[in-house]
Parts: structure tokens; C-alpha cells; sequence
């Protein structure tokens, strides 16, 4: 590594070696000043909250936060669409010298007027931190006034990172589902940590059905308040985003004892192991076989389909640079189920243990990186010579700039990437990145000779 | 002019960083550091990315409970030094964001401060307080660049160069201008120009901090120009980099609306020629010439079409122009940033076309989509932002102004020039051709045929 760093960001970048006993650093504020890429905790607690579909959102604050985050996720619903919605109470400058809680509370009104809501999520942002804004006052009056549910989400923008914006969530999805009892006999599982995106929660949920087993509600994915406030009802509880919802899933275990698991359906890999843990827990010998024979069958079939990607993709190296530490990890096995090595790998909020299991996953010399920035992006993918970035909606023109391929895995994609289907999904679009005939004309351009050519015309 | 008191639902509008960011993007060599929470750079980096499809770097002092108790002057110190190493700009643009605002920094001071401390020299350093609350991006943009020029520009004098201050203009607009402005052979400064920065090129090196935008040495001699031409007839004086430069050393200001739809350009026309002192070239006239031949074969269909315009004040104001030139059925006007000029120029067309609409300005999409419905609407020109009326109410939408983030090459769309302006009407028009075509067998059947059978 010959790359100027920040004296800040020294210790959050690793290269991979056996024998470095180091931790990376992670899960500290961003650096001043850094680029960092990422967003702030009202944006990590609408995230969760967002795909609750009979929900209310209101954001209470400036108008910017709640047009930047409008209708921006790819959540899918079978019924409700109110969540679509981004409502804001809209502060303007006398607002901030008075204070904001009379607009919020009529507010409140308003909705609780017009429309007959079962919920009502109101986010506090930066300013309504430092005006002073009793938001639990302000929501607890107005449940009582109104009689709908007004649940306040502790989301102001400075206080820590996305992360303690995913707890701000859960802690707003506990108040939700309040005390209720846990029914004598459990039946059915929740699944934590899928928000629906293009449709994947039901991807899965199709898998868990085919193999008997039933989901008792998702969360948040696809979710509504009757839904949720059916959760304690379950008998396990399984996580797929863990930096989101490992907090919830500690949360339920203590208030109304449900275990859990963590899970992941990204790859076929972790599917099928996920899938395989699930029944073993939960099901009986014949669920057990059945699931077997599920997996047997869609993983052949997947397997089938995904061989000849592999002939393609093989020997190509990757970079990696997502939210959560859990996708990054599914995302390195997916593409070693490729052929693909990845050479650089970072999350905006990856947490220490997935740091750990990165490095063991991936090789000696490749780059580890937390809470990263477009200058060490740009530097090692170029060092690293990496041929594809996977990652969000900022990465990408970053990658294209650089000449790189790129895989969005954003939460906007309109095809999943989850399940056997996913997988396969995924290896498509490396496939239609990396071997673009673009690349074609941009080596031209770089004056290199096209060793691809070949290989596209075979 | 909502629907609700108390609630803006479905934003119409963006917060004044956000215009911020746009202006310093169009300063050479320039890095942007917004002083506030992660948040604020983080989104608006994303809505800008999604819409030039340009890597946009945007440094924050991610501000955090510490700062905010004690205040983000270290954070904005560390801020400014990291982005010297890893960008080495030329100018540092920093905004402030609602945080910053809130907890009452001064930022002006603490930059001065740093660099004194750090005897850094050969990087200016322009200090906007711009916090959400404090207007939408519309305003962002005009009041950014007027406190970059009462920055910059700080002498009068004489020079042959007029001033060309831009307003919401996509890169592929900005280049259109500056051929028309080259074809009257006049020397002018072109501020903020984003026609490289956001629309940039492959190169074979990436630049972090891409080649293009005012030199600031231009900037600096401003307030030396024999004119301004600045297109914004809706904003505010007070606002109004334009009338700064005519207050300060007596600029002469040419204030202009958008200048799509033909009397519009005609007027930007009129303006060039009394400051080139020639005629309209050659060029121009035959694009006017093409333009007007455009719309007289195009005026019966589009008078079928019943149009409704949103987006922030200046585009609204210009399509809603070209439209009703053309015969449009104008149905709602609105504008979602605010503006106290925007209704009466709207009123004095619907004076000048004998017709009523709805207009509205501090508006919510709740509120536009409203009316859109009421008014049989069946053609929207806007943002991407309005994409949600089609797939609701199946009306098709044109997308023009920002953001645009659904379709790809919004930066480089042009729509003002006679050239412009018949390309947008050509698409206006063309839709509801296609509607029309697309529908009017079934239509006439269940309107007639069936009735027979019956
Ligand atoms: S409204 Fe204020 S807090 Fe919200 S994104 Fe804009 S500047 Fe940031």
C-alpha cells in the first residue's frame, strides 16, 4: 500500500496478512472532511422503518430530509402503499426560533383527520436535537387525543451514525408491538432483516412454504402494524441484516424469549445453509428431508444455470463496497462461487466480528476497508487492479469513471439478488458489466490490446 | 398553497445546500465542504450523482454530539485540512447545513482562523450559510451565487466581457448558450458553469476534481463587466447575484426568464444584439425560422393536450410559456420552492392567452397532484419527482429540470435556443399524439361501436 492516507483513517484500512494481528477499526464517527459514504441515523432508521406499509412517515424537521428520501427504496408491498409517502412537517426558520412542537402536534392532526391511520412513525432529524422538540411528548399527547398509535423514532442526525439510526428503528418497532403476551404454543418464524427489496422477503418466504414452514411476519419487509404486532407469536426469530436488526432480535429475546439465528439468502451457498439451519430448528424429520430435496433441486438447477457464467467470469478480480458487514461477506462467496477473487472490500458500517470473518475469507493482500472514502476507492481499485466494483448509487460513477464495471446493490434495484434466483440474478449482471463490449472501445481508447475479444467471440 | 397546513407531503422542492453544491460545482477547481451532520452531503451527493451520473464529491465535517455541544470548529478545521490533502483544490466552497446553522457557528471566522493556524496559502475559501430551513434549492442556488461574487467579485472598472449568471440550467443547456452567445462574437464570463463538471468526458486519468467551471480569476473581474445577463426573473432582488453587481460598481443587469419558447428566446436575442451590436447571425435565424415552422405544424395537436408544469419557479414559468404558445390547454402550474414573482408573471400569461390554470408556488405534490386530476391533465412536464402521477393516474410525464433519476442523460437534455425549445415541444407534442393514436380505435368504439350493437 503506497497510498496517502488521513492520519485518521490509518488504522480503518487493512491489508490482509495472517500474521497482522491487528483489528480494523470501525464502527467510530466518520472523519471531518473524509467523503465519507455515508448517510446519518434518521436515514438509517427510516431505512427499517420505511417498508411498514400501512405506516404514517412523518419527518419532522426541514424539508430536505424528507425529500431526499421519498420514495427512494425499492420495498415492495401486497397492499398498502401509504408508505410511499414522505411527510414533513416541513421547519422554516421561525420554526427554529420558536420551536417546532404546535406544527408537529396539528400536524399529527391533520393526518389523524384526513386519512384513518393505524400508525403514525414521527422522526426527529438534526435540528429538532438542538430546538429542544419534546417529540415523546409531543406523540404520546397526540395518541391520546387521537387515539392512533404515535410512536416516536429517536432519529436526530448527529447523535452517532446509521447504525444507532437501525437502533433508533428497533427500539420504534418494540414500542409497536408493545406488551403483548406470547401465546402458550409459538408457531411460525420471523424474519428480521429483509426489507422486501424487489420483492426478495417473498422470494424467501416461497422457499420457507415449499419446505413447510411458515413465517409469521417479516420484518419490516412487506410488513404492516396488524403484522408486526403479531411477532411475539413466533417461535424463532432469524436475522438476515444483522447491523440492523441483531439489536431487535436481542431486544425480543429478552422481552418475550424468542431465540435466534443469524441467516442470509444472498448466494446459493448461504441459502441453502441458511435454509438447512432453519429446518433443522424448527421442523421435523420430515421437514428436514424435504428441505434437503428442495436445496438438492434448486441448487442444481442453480448450478446449471450459473455454470457457464463461470467459464466467463472466472479469473477476474472484484471490489466490494456496501452498507453492512453481512453483505459484503455473502457478496465475497458469491463471487468466489464465480471464480471472481475480490481484492478490495469495504462496508460503511461493518461490525468488528464480520471484519474478522472477512479476513478470513478472503486472501492475503487484499484490501479491507471500513467507513471509506471515493479517494481510497479510486486508489485501490486502481492498484488492485480490480475489474468490477460492486455497490450503491455513489459508487457507480465513480467505477465507470475509472473504466470498471459495476453490480448495484443498492436499495433500489428492481431485480432481486436474494435466493437462488438472486444468485443467478447476480451472476447476469457481472456478466453484463464485465463483458460489455463497451470495455472494447474504452481499451481503445487507453491504447491497451484487448485480451477480451477472444474470450467474447468464443 | 397546500392541501395541508401544517404538512408538506411529497416534497416539491429540495433544501439550499443542495443549490449550493450546484453553484461551487461550477467554480474551477473547487471542493465543496458542507458543515453539518454526515447526513445532508451524503444525500444530496446521491441526488446529484443519480442525475449527472458524474462522481460527486462532497466533504462533510460530519459533525457529532461533541460538536454540536461544544462547537464544530475543530471538525470544521480537520475537515478543511483533509480535503487540501486528498483534493489539493483551488477554492473550497463551505456551506453550512441546518445543524451548523442551528448551533449558531461562524464559520467565516473559524475558516480564517485555520488559515492563520496552518499558514495555508493559494486556496481561496468561500463561506456560504446556507441551512435547509432557510429556503429550497431554488433559493440555494441564486443566494450561493451572489455571496460567491460578493466574495470574488470586490472591483469596478471596465472591461469588455459581459456577464452570463446562469440558473438551473442541465450542462447540455449551458453548452447550447455559449454557442449562441459565440455566434454574436461577444467575450462574457459564464458563471456557474457546469457544462464540464457534471458532464464530463472518459478520460483515460481520472480527476478527482474534474477540469471545467468559472476560472476565478474571471470571478474576480466581475464587477468589471460592461453588463450581466442574468436568467432568473423570478428570484428575489435581495437574492440576485445580478443586482449585487449592479449595486456594488453599477453593472448593468439584463434579467431574463428562461429563454424556452419562442418569445422568450426572442427576447434573449434582442438582449445579444444590443450588446454585440450586430444582427441575429445567420445560424439563428434559420433556427428561429425551423422553430416557427415547428410549432405551426404542430399547433393543432398540441392544442389537444392538456398540460400541467411543475418543478422549481424559472422552468415552470418558461414551459408554461412554450406551452401556451402552442396552444396548450395549460391546467396547473406549480412550483414547489417559493417564489413572490412567480403567480403574477403567471397571471400576466393567463391576461396575454385568455386562459385560467391553477398556479402555485410553496407547493407539495400532494397538492399539484390534486389538481393534475381535477383538470383532466393528460401530459406533465418536470422532475422525475412527478413520476409517481403516471404510475398512479397512467399520465405520461416529459422529464425535464431536476431531479432526474430514472432515466439516463438529463444532463445533457437541451431545451432553451429555438433549437432547444423545439425539441422539448416536439416531445411534448409527440406525446399526446402517441396517447391519441395509441388509444382513439377503442375509444371510438366504446364511445360509438359498441352503442350500435346495443
Ligand atoms: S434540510 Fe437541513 S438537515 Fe435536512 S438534509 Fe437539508 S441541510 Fe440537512
Amino acid at each position: 500500500m503506497n497510498i496517502n492516507l488521513l492520519e485518521e483513517r490509518k488504522n480503518s484500512v487493512m491489508c490482509n496478512a495472517r500474521d497482522d494481528a491487528r483489528h480494523i477499526e470501525c464502527g467510530k464517527n466518520s472523519a471531518a472532511g473524509s467523503v465519507s459514504q455515508r448517510a446519518c441515523v434518521y436515514c438509517g432508521a427510516r431505512v427499517v422503518l420505511n417498508p411498514i406499509t400501512d405506516a404514517y412517515h412523518i419527518v419532522h424537521g426541514p424539508i430536505g430530509c424528507s425529500a431526499y428520501t421519498w420514495d427512494i427504496r425499492g420495498s415492495l408491498s401486497s397492499g398498502s402503499e401509504v408508505y410511499r409517502n414522505s411527510f414533513s412537517t416541513d421547519l422554516r426558520e421561525k420554526d427554529i426560533i420558536f420551536g417546532g412542537e404546535k406544527k408537529l402536534a396539528a400536524a399529527i392532526d391533520e393526518i389523524a383527520e384526513t386519512y384513518s391511520p393505524k400508525v403514525i412513525f414521527v422522526y426527529s432529524t438534526c435540528v429538532v436535537g438542538i430546538i429542544g422538540d419534546d417529540i415523546d411528548a409531543v406523540c404520546k399527547s397526540a395518541e391520546e387525543r387521537t387515539g392512533v398509535r404515535v410512536i416516536p423514532v429517536r432519529s436526530t442526525g448527529f447523535a452517532g451514525n446509521k447504525a444507532s439510526g437501525y437502533r433508533a428503528a428497533c427500539d420504534a418497532i418494540m414500542d409497536l408491538i408493545g406488551d403483548a403476551e406470547r401465546p402458550e404454543k409459538p408457531s411460525g418464524i420471523n424474519f428480521l432483516g429483509d426489507f422486501n427489496l424487489a420483492g426478495e422477503m417473498w422470494i424467501v418466504k416461497s422457499y420457507l412454504t415449499q419446505i413447510g414452514i411458515t413465517i409469521n411476519t417479516a420484518i419490516t419487509g412487506d410488513s404492516s402494524y396488524e403484522s408486526l404486532k403479531r411477532a411475539p407469536g413466533a417461535e424463532l426469530n432469524i436475522v438476515q441484516c444483522a447491523g440492523s436488526m441483531h439489536y431487535l432480535a436481542r431486544l425480543m429475546e429478552e422481552k418475550f424469549g424468542i431465540p435466534f439465528i443469524s441467516v442470509s439468502f444472498c448466494g446459493v451457498e448461504d441459502t441453502s445453509a441458511s435454509l438447512r439451519t432453519i429446518a433443522k430448528l424448527v421442523g421435523d424429520s420430515e421437514t428436514i428431508a424435504k428441505t434437503e430435496a428442495f436445496i438438492t433441486e434448486k441448487a442444481e438447477e442453480a448450478e446449471r444455470l450459473i455454470a457457464p457464467y463461470r467459464k466467463r467470469l472466472s479469473g477476474k478480480h472484484a471490489a466490494i463496497y456496501v452498507g453492512g458487514g453481512f453483505k459484503a461477506i455473502s457478496l465475497i462467496k458469491q463471487f468466489n462461487d464465480l471464480g471472481i477473487k475480490t481484492v478490495v472490500v469495504g462496508t460503511q458500517t461493518g461490525r468488528e466480528e464480520e471484519y474478522e470473518t472477512i479476513k478470513s475469507l478472503t486472501d492475503e493482500g487484499t484490501i479491507i476497508l471500513d467507513d471509506s472514502n471515493p479517494f481510497e476507492l479510486e486508489a485501490f481499485i486502481k492498484e488492485k487492479k480490480a475489474d468490477i466494483l460492486v455497490g450503491g448509487v455513489k459508487e457507480r460513477p465513480l467505477a465507470y469513471k475509472l473504466g470498471v464495471a459495476f453490480l448495484d446493490h443498492n436499495h433500489e434495484r428492481k431485480h432481486p439478488l436474494g435466493g437462488f434466483v438472486g444468485a443467478l440474478n447476480f451472476a447476469e449482471e457481472a456478466d453484463l458489466s464485465l463483458l460489455s463490449p463497451v470495455w472494447r472501445h474504452v481499451k481503445k481508447d487507453r491504447g491497451e490490446t484487448d485480451e477480451k475479444l477472444c474470450q467474447l467471440e468464443c | 398553497m397546500k392541501n395541508f397546513v401544517n404538512l408538506n407531503v411529497n416534497p416539491c422542492n429540495m433544501c439550499m445546500p443542495m443549490g449550493a453544491a450546484g453553484v461551487f460545482k461550477g467554480i474551477e477547481g473547487t471542493m465543496v465542504l458542507m458543515h453539518g451532520s454526515q447526513g445532508c452531503s451524503t444525500y444530496i451527493r446521491r441526488h446529484i450523482a443519480t442525475h449527472y451520473n458524474e462522481p460527486i464529491d462532497i466533504a462533510s465535517s460530519s459533525l457529532n454530539e461533541k460538536g454540536t455541544v461544544y462547537g464544530g470548529s475543530e471538525n470544521l478545521k480537520k475537515a478543511l485540512k483533509n480535503v487540501i490533502k486528498l483534493y489539493g483544490p483551488k477554492v473550497i466552497g463551505v456551506t453550512t447545513t441546518c445543524l451548523a446553522e442551528t448551533i449558531g457557528e461562524d464559520i467565516r471566522r473559524i475558516i480564517d482562523e485555520f488559515f492563520l493556524e496552518e499558514k495555508i496559502v493559494g486556496v481561496e475559501c468561500v463561506a456560504v450559510s446556507s441551512p435547509g430551513y432557510g429556503g429550497s434549492h431554488y433559493r440555494g442556488h441564486y443566494y450561493t451565487a451572489r455571496k460567491v461574487l460578493e466574495h470574488f467579485a470586490k472591483t469596478g472598472g471596465k472591461s469588455d466581457k459581459i456577464n452570463v449568471i446562469v440558473g438551473c440550467m442541465s450542462p447540455g443547456d449551458i453548452r447550447h448558450l455559449k454557442e449562441i452567445l459565440d455566434l454574436y462574437e461577444l467575450e462574457y464570463t459564464l458563471f456557474p458553469d457546469i457544462s464540464e463538471t457534471l458532464d464530463g468526458g472518459y478520460h483515460r486519468e481520472y480527476d478527482r476534481l474534474p477540469e471545467g467551471g468559472t476560472p476565478v480569476a474571471e470571478l474576480k473581474a466581475m464587477g468589471k463587466a460592461r453588463a450581466t445577463i442574468e436568467f432568473g426573473a423570478m428570484v428575489s432582488e435581495a437574492d440576485s447575484p445580478g443586482e449585487y453587481l449592479k449595486a456594488a460598481f453599477g453593472v448593468p443587469l439584463y434579467r431574463l426568464p428562461l429563454p424556452v419558447g419562442i418569445e422568450h428566446t426572442d427576447q434573449l436575442m434582442e438582449t445579444l444584439t444590443i450588446l454585440s451590436g450586430r444582427d441575429m447571425p445567420e445560424k439563428l435565424e434559420k433556427e428561429r425560422a425551423r422553430f416557427l415552422d415547428a410549432m405551426i405544424d404542430s399547433h393543432k395537436y398540441s392544442a389537444e393536450g392538456h398540460l400541467s408544469v411543475f418543478g422549481d419557479p424559472e422552468s415552470v414559468y418558461a414551459i408554461t410559456a412554450l406551452g401556451l404558445e402552442n396552444g396548450f390547454k395549460m391546467c396547473v402550474a406549480g412550483s414547489g420552492p417559493a417564489s413572490e414573482k412567480l403567480i403574477p408573471a403567471l397571471k400576466a400569461l393567463e391576461t396575454e392567452y385568455g386562459t385560467v390554470f391553477i398556479k402555485l408556488e410553496d407547493t407539495d405534490f400532494e397538492t399539484i397532484a390534486g389538481h393534475v386530476t381535477e383538470t383532466g391533465t393528460d401530459l406533465l412536464v418536470g422532475s422525475s419527482d412527478g413520476a409517481f402521477m403516471t404510475e398512479k393516474y397512467g399520465i405520461p410525464l416529459i422529464r425535464t429540470g431536476f431531479p432526474v433519476h430514472d432515466r439516463i442523460g438529463a444532463q445533457r437534455k437541451i431545451m432553451i435556443g429555438y433549437f432547444g425549445s423545439m425539441q422539448l415541444l416536439d416531445e411534448m407534442t409527440n406525446t399526446v399524439l402517441a396517447e391519441k393514436h395509441d388509444h382513439f380505435r377503442k375509444h371510438l368504439f366504446t364511445e360509438y361501436g359498441q352503442a350500435k350493437e346495443g
